[in-house]
Order: structure tokens, then C-alpha cells, then sequence
């Protein structure tokens, strides 16, 4: 038996070809709106995954760091590191700014983490470029997304860096890149006011008559050097032993500590669910919308095809073809442009998601439901067309 | 979907088209996205040799530093010197406003003219009541032989007696008002004396040679005792007071060569030498503290002035190393990932000293010539699927 459905592709190929590459490209959009929202969310978990902590704790009462500022003293970490079930705890400074740099102004997390051991929670885990950092001060390790070249020098506040290293997928929980700096320098940047800022607080304390009394110089030098300088952090990051489990010992340092720890699952909601909730849920939406468009413009194309054919099929019934037939050659014809369709969108998503400004995740899972959803329309959308084909009069093959 | 056998060009060319695009897909199934292998670079481990360095920052001070002022309440009268000057041991700096001392050293003096004027009319009386102690004496002699001679009365004699007692008192009284008035004298001239040191208190004097750093009060000023009113340093005795993260300063030690940059000339590195570890650390940035002396001769930095100093520490022999962007942290463990015979496996490190341009030694885990994983383009895991590559990104 021929089949009439490649019969009749190869009688009209370049058309049906090029009506499969423009149902791809629609395809490929929502693919790729897809592959935007799954990168939102990953770049919040990538933002958990990159710190390498199980519990993060913060001032008591926020949700720090991520989502609300949260200050720590420095040596909060000292009793968490004695706890039983907690492996290391290292203190963590985040601080959201915008760097200059040749002549460009980049936005960038300044992550401030301790450098003295390998792997301490906070480091960056993986670098693709350069080494860590090596120096106490003044040294920096950038994701490659913010366009920093090793060796370059990188004005943060009142101090020079140099980029020693780079890494990758290293992003705030809004996809702005990260920078590494050691965490003195990083306290340095976040708590340290600018010389002017200094200046006039140093006019003000010498006015105020209880700061700076007549007949005794010494006050205000002790309140000068009491206003300058902090060692704070915004969290402790916590790794957990081997074999302990995480909500006991977050439960402990919440008990014994007095302050805020939120573990892995917790953290993840805060992220999730609340900050990036809402723009999530706007593209969400967006890709619904979308997916249902994309859905009826496939239909209407199957449709239209099936009715430009009209007259054929009317003159395939008038020679006695079989209903069956004439239904299995529709149906064919729709998965094939379903088929082509979908590799095409596939590829063109592929291809255009690194130009993306944000992280695009496009998931295999998301693509073989996508490759299923494509599918199903098509047949659907062929169930229409051959209620159309089937209604037809063989006699229009002759008159009208 | 089946096709027809291709029996035309037509079939030909759309079979071509639909195996490329399936061809296209198979590749952006697999070489991109999730199921890609992750883009690697590899190290050979390798002998070298580790100079390990520390790198801590400080501020440029003086060694000495004189804060000079008056030992008394006082207002500034004049200022002799301005900041920038250099002053020799003994010059005279400020002076302060002597009030009434002047008027009270005056007064001093008088009353010391006074008492010696007194203590000269004692000496006078002592002279007086001399003389008449030897007349009464010899007229006491001479009425005894009388009276033995019977020439005279008891009567009388008793009367000469009585003279000669009275006059030995009267010397006695004499000397006894003199020493009063030397001691007087003395007084009052201790008096004027303690003035006079006073007054030469007033005036501030360096006491060695140096510069004038700071000038903190103006002629006027009220000052309280003990607050400084010039601050002096010697500029050839300039130190950088550095501090170093603990973690890293293991092997600090006092004579070791270090390298400084000061903020105002970051070209033009100086050459020093750690002075001493100071035996107190700061406990609340956790760092040690160190003095590193440096060779002032080609100008003097300011004081205060931040410092970069890197410390060398004696050089280990050639060791195992790797770059530290190969080591990594998992399941608590510290080690690399290692590439054998196509196979990622991570290997626990002992590691020892690192130095400034990231190589760690490596004291034990990795054998001379091991393929170790130098950058990743994603963190691995025993299960990640790799691709070589010469060069990341």
C-alpha cells in the first residue's frame, strides 16, 4: 500500500518543511519561556547549592540573608562550631552593589567568605578560570558573567581588587553575578562609610557638647574610634556533620544560641515561594498563555492545510477511497509537522538560550512534555480536520 | 510517520532535510543543557618549588612618638614651632601663660633680701652680746681676786656674778635669733627658687631631636595637665605596625625579609624587615601583630599612611603541588579530583604550606605525574560525565 500522506508531502515538501520551521520557531519561544522560568527557580537553588551550607543562621527573627538584611556578630560562629552535629560555620557577608568598570556600570552580589581553608561554606565550589584566593586582602574571584578578566583591577568602595579567579553559575537569587572577596574586605565594603561620610561624623561628634566635653580631649577620640569599624556578618553558613540530622541541630542552635536558623527546605520556601514568587508566577503565566496560543495556532495551520486540500479529498472520496484512509493521511500529516515542529523548536531554543541576559534552564523533562504536549495538539487538532474532510461532498470534486 | 521509498529527488531532499534537523537534535539533546558533559581542564601534578608568603596590612607609625604639654592647667602663651618643623633636643616649643608668676617670684625675692637682711642684724647681735660676755667675764675675774683679798664685798661680788650670767645668756639668745634667721633665709630662698623652677616649667622643651607632626593647640588655648600640645617623632625611626590573619601566619618570626607598598606609591615597592612579632595578638579581628622597619631614605611616608606587606617565609624544597583551584571540599573530606584511565575520582590530600600564587604542597594523595582537575565549568560529582578541554570558558 503507498501511503498517501508521504505522497502528498512530497507533492507539496517545501511548503509543509517550511510550515513545520515556523510552527517550531512559535515551538522554541515556549520552550524557551519555560527554560526562563525553570532558570528563575534555579538560580535561587543554585544561589543554596553555591554557598555549600545546610543551615544558615541569622539574627534572630529574619529571614536573612537572602531575603531581609540580617546583621551577626562575627564570633557567633565560635559556640555554633562547638555544637555536636555541626561539621564547619563560617560567617558570610552579602551586599548587592553596583561596580564601575571600564567605563560600564556591572551589578554584583559582593559576597564576603572565609578563604583560609579550602572548601569552607561561602567559597565559590568550583572555578573555571585562575586560582582562589590566596591573599588576605585585596584579592577577588568573579562569575564570568560579570564580563571580569583575570588580573583585572575592580574598585569596591574604597579599595582596588584583583581578580584572581573566575567561576560560573555563581548568581543572587535576582541573576545578578557574584564577586568573592575575603570577609575582612567584604565587612570592609559593607559596613565602612566613605572618607566623606567619616569626615562629617567626625564634625558631628565634635560639636555635641556630651560627646566631646570641654576639658577633656580624650572622649572624643574614645567615640571616634568606637564609631569606626564593625565585624559583623549577615549569616553564619553551617555545615552539618555526617550522619547528624539537620533539623536537630537547627533546632539546637535555636534553643541554646537565641537566634534564627533556617535549614535547606526552610531556605528554599523563603527563596521560592516568597521572594521570587511573583515574577515567577508572571512568566508562569505568561507561559500558559503562550502554550495555549502556540496550541491553537498549530490547530488552525492543521486545519487550514486540510482544508486547502479540500478539493483533492473530495475527488480521493468521489474514487473511493476509504474514510479510514483519507483520516490516517490528515492524522500522519499532522504528527509529521508536530515532529518537525518540535526538533526545530528544540534546536532553535537551544541555540538562542546562552544570549539570554539570565540563566535559561531548558530540563530534558520539560522537553519530552513539551514533545508530548505538541503531539497530543496535533492529533486533536487533526480530529478537527478530518471532521471537516469527512463532511465533504464527493461532488464538489466535480462542481462548485 | 512512514515514508515512500525515495524514488525521486524530491524524496531525497527531504530525507536529507529531516536527518540533519534529527541529527541537530541529537546533538542539542546531548551536548547542551543538563545531559552535557561538563567542560573540564586538566593539571599534571608536578614538582616545584613553594615559597610561601604572608600578606598582612598596617599603617606606617612612628616609633616614638613625644606627646609634649604642660604638667599643670595652663593657656598656651605662644607657640614657637608648626608642624613640619624639625626641632633639636632642648629647643624651646611652646610656652605657657606664667600669670602671676612673674609678680610671685618678685614678691619671693623680696622676702629672701628680707631674711638675709635679718639674719645679717642676728649676726650683729650675736657680735654685740660677745663683746659684752667677755667684758662681764674679765670684770668677774678681777672682783673674785678682790674679794679673796678682802677688798671687796660679797655683796658686790655676787652682782659681778650675776653679770657675767645674764651676758652668757644674751649670747646664747644672740646665736640662737641667728640660726633662726639662716634658716629663714634658706626658706624663702628655697621659695624663690621653686618659683623660678615653675616658671621654666612654663616653657616646653623637646626633648630630642625631631619633627613636629602634630600642633593641637593655638596661643590661647586653655589646656588641662597632661594634654598634648605638640606631638614630635623621629623620623628615622619609622615602623609599619602590621597585622596578619592568624590562620595564614604560621612562621612569622622577627628577621625575615618583607616586601611593602605603601597606598601613595604602589609602584615602587620598598624593601623591609619584620622587626618583632608582637607577643599579644588582637583578639578581636583575630589577626597577629607585627612591627616591620623599612628604609625611610627616599622620602618620609606619611604617618598613618596604609601599607601592603608581604612577608617571605624561608622557601620549602621542591615539592608535590597543585594549583588550589584543584582542591575542593567533599563530604567534609579535602582532596582533588583526579582523572584515571578516563575515570573522575576524588582523592583526600594531606596539604601543607601555599603560597602566593595559589600552588598548595601536596604532602600526601597524589603521585608525580597524577592528572588532577584544574577548572570545571559546573562543581563535579563522582557521576559527572566530562569532556576535556584545553581552556575554560
Amino acid at each position: 500500500m503507498i501511503s498517501l500522506a508521504g505522497r502528498d508531502i512530497l507533492h507539496g515538501w517545501g511548503k509543509f518543511v517550511l510550515t513545520g520551521v515556523g510552527l517550531g520557531l512559535l515551538i522554541g519561544v515556549t520552550l524557551s519561556m519555560a527554560g526562563v522560568y525553570r532558570g528563575m527557580i534555579d538560580d535561587a537553588q543554585a544561589l543554596l547549592d553555591n554557598s555549600g551550607a545546610d543551615l544558615w543562621v541569622v539574627q534572630k527573627d529574619t529571614l536573612g540573608p537572602y531575603a531581609e538584611p540580617s546583621s551577626l556578630n562575627e564570633d557567633t560562629e565560635r559556640p555554633i562550631r562547638a555544637m555536636a552535629g555541626v561539621d564547619r560555620a563560617a560567617g558570610v557577608t552579602y551586599l548587592t552593589m553596583q561596580i564601575a568598570h571600564q567605563g560600564k556600570d556591572v551589578r554584583v552580589m559582593v559576597v564576603g567568605a572565609e578563604f583560609a581553608q579550602p572548601g569552607e561554606p561561602g567559597q565559590p565550589p568550583h572555578l573555571i578560570a585562575g586560582r582562589r584566593i590566596v591573599q588576605a586582602h585585596y584579592e577577588a574571584v568573579a562569575d564570568v558573567k560579570t564580563g571580569f578578566a583575570i588580573g583585572d583591577q575592580v574598585k569596591v568602595r574604597r579599595n582596588t581588587f584583583r581578580i584572581v579567579g573566575l567561576t560560573s553559575r555563581m548568581v543572587s537569587s535576582g541573576g545578578d553575578p557574584m564577586l568573592f572577596l575575603s570577609l575582612k574586605d567584604a565587612q570592609e565594603a559593607q559596613f565602612e562609610k566613605d572618607s566623606d561620610a567619616i569626615v562629617r561624623q567626625r564634625a558631628r561628634t565634635a560639636s555635641s557638647p556630651v560627646l566631646n566635653p570641654p576639658g577633656n580631649p580624650a572622649v572624643l577620640e574614645a567615640v571616634n574610634a568606637a564609631q569606626a569599624g564593625s565585624t559583623n556578618v549577615n549569616a553564619v553558613l553551617v555545615t552539618v556533620a555526617a550522619g547528624s540530622d539537620p533539623d536537630a541541630v537547627a533546632a539546637a542552635i535555636r534553643r541554646w544560641q537565641r537566634v534564627t536558623v533556617y535549614t535547606r527546605a526552610q531556605m528554599e520556601e523563603i527563596l521560592v515561594d516568597k521572594m521570587i514568587a511573583n515574577s515567577a508566577r508572571q512568566i508562569g503565566m505568561f507561559l500558559v498563555i503562550l502554550a495555549i496560543v502556540s496550541a491553537a495556532i498549530v490547530a488552525f495551520i492543521i486545519y487550514t492545510m486540510t482544508i486547502g486540500k479540500i478539493r483533492e479529498i473530495a475527488v480521493l472520496k468521489l474514487i473511493g477511497t476509504r474514510n479510514r484512509t483519507i483520516a490516517g493521511m490528515i492524522l500522519q500529516q499532522a504528527l509529521g509537522l508536530g515532529l518537525i515542529g518540535f526538533a526545530v523548536g528544540k534546536i532553535a531554543a537551544s541555540f538562542w538560550a546562552p544570549f539570554f541576559p539570565k540563566y535559561v534552564l531548558l530540563l530534558p523533562a520539560d522537553s519530552v512534555r513539551g514533545f508530548l504536549a505538541v503531539m497530543a495538539i496535533c492529533a486533536l487538532a487533526s480530529l478537527l480536520a478530518i471532521h471537516a474532510a469527512l463532511k465533504v461532498d464527493p461532488a464538489e470534486a466535480i462542481g462548485g | 510517520m512512514r515514508l515512500a521509498l525515495p524514488q525521486s529527488r524530491r524524496a531525497l531532499l527531504l530525507v536529507a532535510v529531516l536527518a540533519a534537523l534529527l541529527l541537530l537534535l541529537g546533538y542539542v539533546a546531548l551536548r547542551t543543557g543538563p545531559l552535557a558533559p561538563v567542560k573540564v581542564t586538566v593539571a599534571e601534578v608536578d614538582e616545584r618549588a613553594i615559597t610561601p608568603a604572608l600578606f598582612g596590612i598596617g599603617t606606617v607609625e612612628a616609633r616614638y612618638t613625644h606627646r609634649i604639654g604642660p604638667t599643670a592647667p595652663g593657656r598656651v602663651a605662644s607657640l614657637a614651632v608648626d608642624v613640619g618643623d624639625s626641632v633639636e633636643a632642648g629647643q624651646v616649643l611652646a610656652v605657657i601663660d606664667p600669670i602671676d608668676l612673674d609678680e610671685r617670684i618678685a614678691a619671693a625675692s623680696g622676702s629672701a633680701g628680707r631674711s638675709a637682711a635679718l639674719e645679717q642684724a642676728a649676726a650683729s647681735q650675736v657680735a654685740d652680746a660677745s663683746a659684752r660676755l667677755a667684758l662681764a667675764r674679765s670684770e668677774a675675774a678681777r672682783s673674785e681676786e678682790l674679794f679673796r683679798d678682802g677688798w671687796l664685798t660679797r655683796a658686790a661680788l655676787d652682782q659681778r656674778r650675776q653679770a657675767l650670767a645674764a651676758a652668757e645668756a644674751g649670747l646664747a639668745a644672740a646665736e640662737a635669733n641667728q640660726a633662726a634667721a639662716a634658716q629663714d633665709r634658706g626658706r624663702t630662698g628655697a621659695e624663690l627658687a621653686a618659683l623660678q623652677e615653675q616658671k621654666a616649667n612654663l616653657r616646653l622643651i623637646a626633648p630630642r631631636a625631631g619633627l613636629v607632626v602634630r600642633r593641637l593647640a593655638e596661643p590661647g588655648t586653655t589646656v588641662v595637665a597632661g594634654q598634648a600640645i605638640v606631638e614630635i617623632v623621629d623620623p628615622a625611626e619609622l615602623w609599619i605596625n602590621a597585622r596578619f590573619d592568624q590562620t595564614r601566619a604560621g612562621g612569622i618570626t622577627a628577621g625575615l625579609p618583607a616586601r611593602i607598598v605603601l597606598r601613595s606609591r604602589i609602584d615602587t615597592p620598598l624593601r623591609g624587615v619584620v622587626l618583632r612579632v608582637e607577643p599579644v595578638a588582637d583578639a578581636v579581628t583575630e589577626e597577629l601583630l607585627a612591627k616591620v622597619t623599612f628604609d625611610t631614605s627616599d622620602g618620609l611616608p606619611p604617618i598613618g599612611e596604609l601599607a601592603e606587606v608581604t612577608v617571605g617565609l624561608p622557601a620549602r624544597g621542591r615539592t608535590l603541588a597543585v594549583p588550589n583551584a584543584a582542591v575542593h571540599r567533599v563530604g567534609g573530606e579535602v582532596g582533588a579530583w583526579t582523572l584515571r584511565n578516563g575515570d573522575l575520582e576524588f582523592v583526600t590530600l594531606r596539604l601543607g604550606a601555599e603560597d602566593a600564587d595559589g600552588w598548595i604542597q601536596v604532602l600526601d594523595g597524589l603521585a608525580r605525574g597524577d592528572q588532577v582537575i584544574l577548572h570545571s565549568a559546573q562543581p563535579l560529582t563522582a557521576s559527572s560525565r566530562i569532556t576535556v578541554v584545553d581552556q575554560l570558558p
